[in-house]
């Protein structure tokens, strides 16, 4: 067995240029950062910390503009299967139905069709979406878009999942029946999770780890291990624990920056 | 709102959304029907009054019992070599739908490659818009004279004159739906294994069809013009042929007929694209169609 990790971020930089502003933006400075297989990691920190930039160079939509990001050692060279990407806004293909959407992975990697219908119908079973299949997705309620999206991720088998909030837009009884099935396919699956939310209750609730952020410039903040049995009680007091905690440094890291927007 | 009002069917619009309208209380089937037939028929009861009554001559409008007798004549009369108004009406149609149908197919065919292609690549987007731009601000009738010049008196003028007029209006709007594709669902179908190349047929087609019927019903109504001014002036029968033949012999009365025809035509042409976006675009509407 080799040492190499899962994935690791090295020294990852990313600058975009402000065309409106003028100016360049560090959304990202000096990242490193590792992760093991099999491992549900949860990154919060407030808007505009870069979170959602270093899923999007992980799933090979954006290029660090310095260090390097891998997958098993390899460098991340473009978007992959093999990296399944759940969106906040769903992006299900508004013209397949359901189980088009969700056959989609499978077809565009040439599965034969008999075992596409199989994986299709065990997926759909999985996040248990079975009957709605002939419909298309504006026809689904927000928490039945959510559960597609994730099920034509899976269908591929990917090596891991990136969730990029994905429940943000979800009502608060569909988020929590969604974050306990998202904790049960990951013990049903073990599959690798790096999942952005702005949610401390969220993170807590489902992560191995949680990585806290700061903004302008986007750095890590803190590395909090949650070493809590599952299923996991929010009403616990270890729960409430690592929530406290999490919750200060990130009310310290919003009020750091109040205080640079007021000095500007 | 009431119920029998959620119930109809919504009108597509040409973006393809529902609209919601405000009504007046419950109408009944018959209701709805009365009053969509109430203005044609004031218009043929006023017309019908004007001529019977002699407020005008019967020489500058003829009454609709003369024109319908007319068109009757024109559909069943007998044919005859030097009557091109009478048995030649089922003849006529046939060849203007077949103009329109030649000229809009290469319309749409080429249109919509082309539209695509602008919308999603910025090199052919670059290479071609100035041009785009400078002949779609031609009036059409003005190629007229150049469709004659080149192709004559023939076939080919018409053709030409109804596919460029209608490729216009098919490649901009495919242009536009193509270029509005979401950043997001191209980044889904990547992170689903589709490769950049597949891209243009998996993603970008799919979102620009609703932008794509827009530009076909546009199209397909300019179609109807230009095969109408084409007919007048650059070939052999059809009906708008039979409007200037009409208007050479001071047939009103045929005139009127032709017009109808004309409208027919291009209301039920009109439909027929409308029901086949419906068929396609069932995906953007609240009923799957069962």
């Amino acid at each position: 067995m080799s040492t190499q990790p899962f994935i690791s971020f090295h020294n990852v930089h990313k600058t975009f240029r402000d065309a409106r502003a003028g100016r360049v933006v560090r959304a990202i400075e000096d990242i490193s950062l590792d992760m093991a297989r099999g491992e549900f990691v949860t990154v919060i920190g407030p808007s505009g910390c870069g979170k959602t930039t270093l899923l999007n160079m992980l799933a090979g939509f954006e290029r660090p503009s310095g260090g390097r990001v891998l997958l098993e050692g390899e460098m991340i060279d473009g978007p992959g299967a093999d990296r399944g990407v759940v969106f906040q806004e769903y992006a299900l293909f508004p013209w397949l139905t359901l189980r088009q959407n969700v056959e989609y992975g499978p077809q565009e990697r040439g599965v034969p069709a008999s075992l596409v219908r199989e994986l299709t119908d065990r997926t759909l079973a999985m996040v248990r979406l079975v009957g709605a299949e002939t419909r298309y997705p504006h026809e689904l309620s927000g928490g039945m878009r959510q559960r597609a999206a994730i099920a034509r991720v899976l269908v591929n088998d990917p090596k891991i999942l990136l969730m990029d909030e994905p429940f943000a837009a979800l009502d608060a009884q569909t988020r929590a029946r969604l974050q306990r099935e998202v904790a049960r396919l990951w013990l049903e699956t073990r599959k690798t999770v790096f999942f952005v939310t702005h949610s401390v209750e969220e993170a807590v609730l489902l992560a191995d780890r949680v990585i806290a952020m700061t903004a302008n410039p986007g750095r890590l903040k803190a590395d909090v291990r949650i070493d809590l049995p599952r299923p996991r009680d929010p009403t616990s007091a270890p729960f409430n624990e690592h929530r406290r905690t999490l919750e200060r440094l990130l009310t310290d890291e919003i009020a750091a920056d109040g205080m640079a927007a007021a000095s500007v | 709102m009431t119920q029998s009002s959620l119930s109809e069917p919504v009108p597509i619009t040409a973006a393809g959304t529902n609209i919601k309208r405000l009504d007046d209380g419950a109408p009944s089937r018959i209701g709805r029907l009365a009053r969509r037939v109430a203005l044609p028929a004031a218009i043929l009861i006023a017309w019908e009054f004007v001529t019977a009554a002699g407020l005008v001559s019967s020489a500058s409008l003829p009454s609709p019992l003369t024109v319908a007798i007319a068109w009757w004549e024109w559909i069943f009369g007998p044919r005859q070599a030097l009557a091109w108004y009478s048995g030649t009406w089922a003849a006529y149609v046939l060849m203007s739908l077949e103009r329109v149908a030649a000229g809009f197919a290469i319309a749409s065919v080429t249109g919509i490659a082309l539209g695509v292609l602008i919308g999603w690549y910025r090199a052919v987007e670059d290479f071609c818009d100035g041009t785009i731009n400078f002949l779609r601000a031609v009036p059409m009738t003005a190629w007229v004279p150049f469709a004659v010049f080149i192709f004559g008196i023939h076939e080919s003028a018409a053709i030409f004159l109804i596919a460029f007029g209608s490729f216009f209006p098919i490649v901009v709007n495919a242009a536009a739906g193509a270029r509005q594709t979401p950043r997001i669902l191209i980044r889904a179908a990547r992170m689903l294994g589709t490769p950049p190349r597949k891209l243009l047929l998996r993603v970008v087609l799919p979102a620009a069809l609703p932008a794509i019927f827009t530009g076909l019903r546009v199209g397909l109504g300019l179609a109807w013009v230009l095969v109408i001014v084409a007919e007048m002036l650059a070939v052999q029968g059809g009906l708008g042929y039979a409007l200037w033949s009409a208007y050479q012999f001071s047939r009103l009365d045929l005139i009127l007929a032709a017009i109808a025809s004309v409208g027919g035509l291009g209301l039920a042409s009109d439909r027929l694209i409308s029901l086949l976006a419906h068929r396609v675009l069932r995906w953007q509407h609240g009923s799957t169609g069962q």
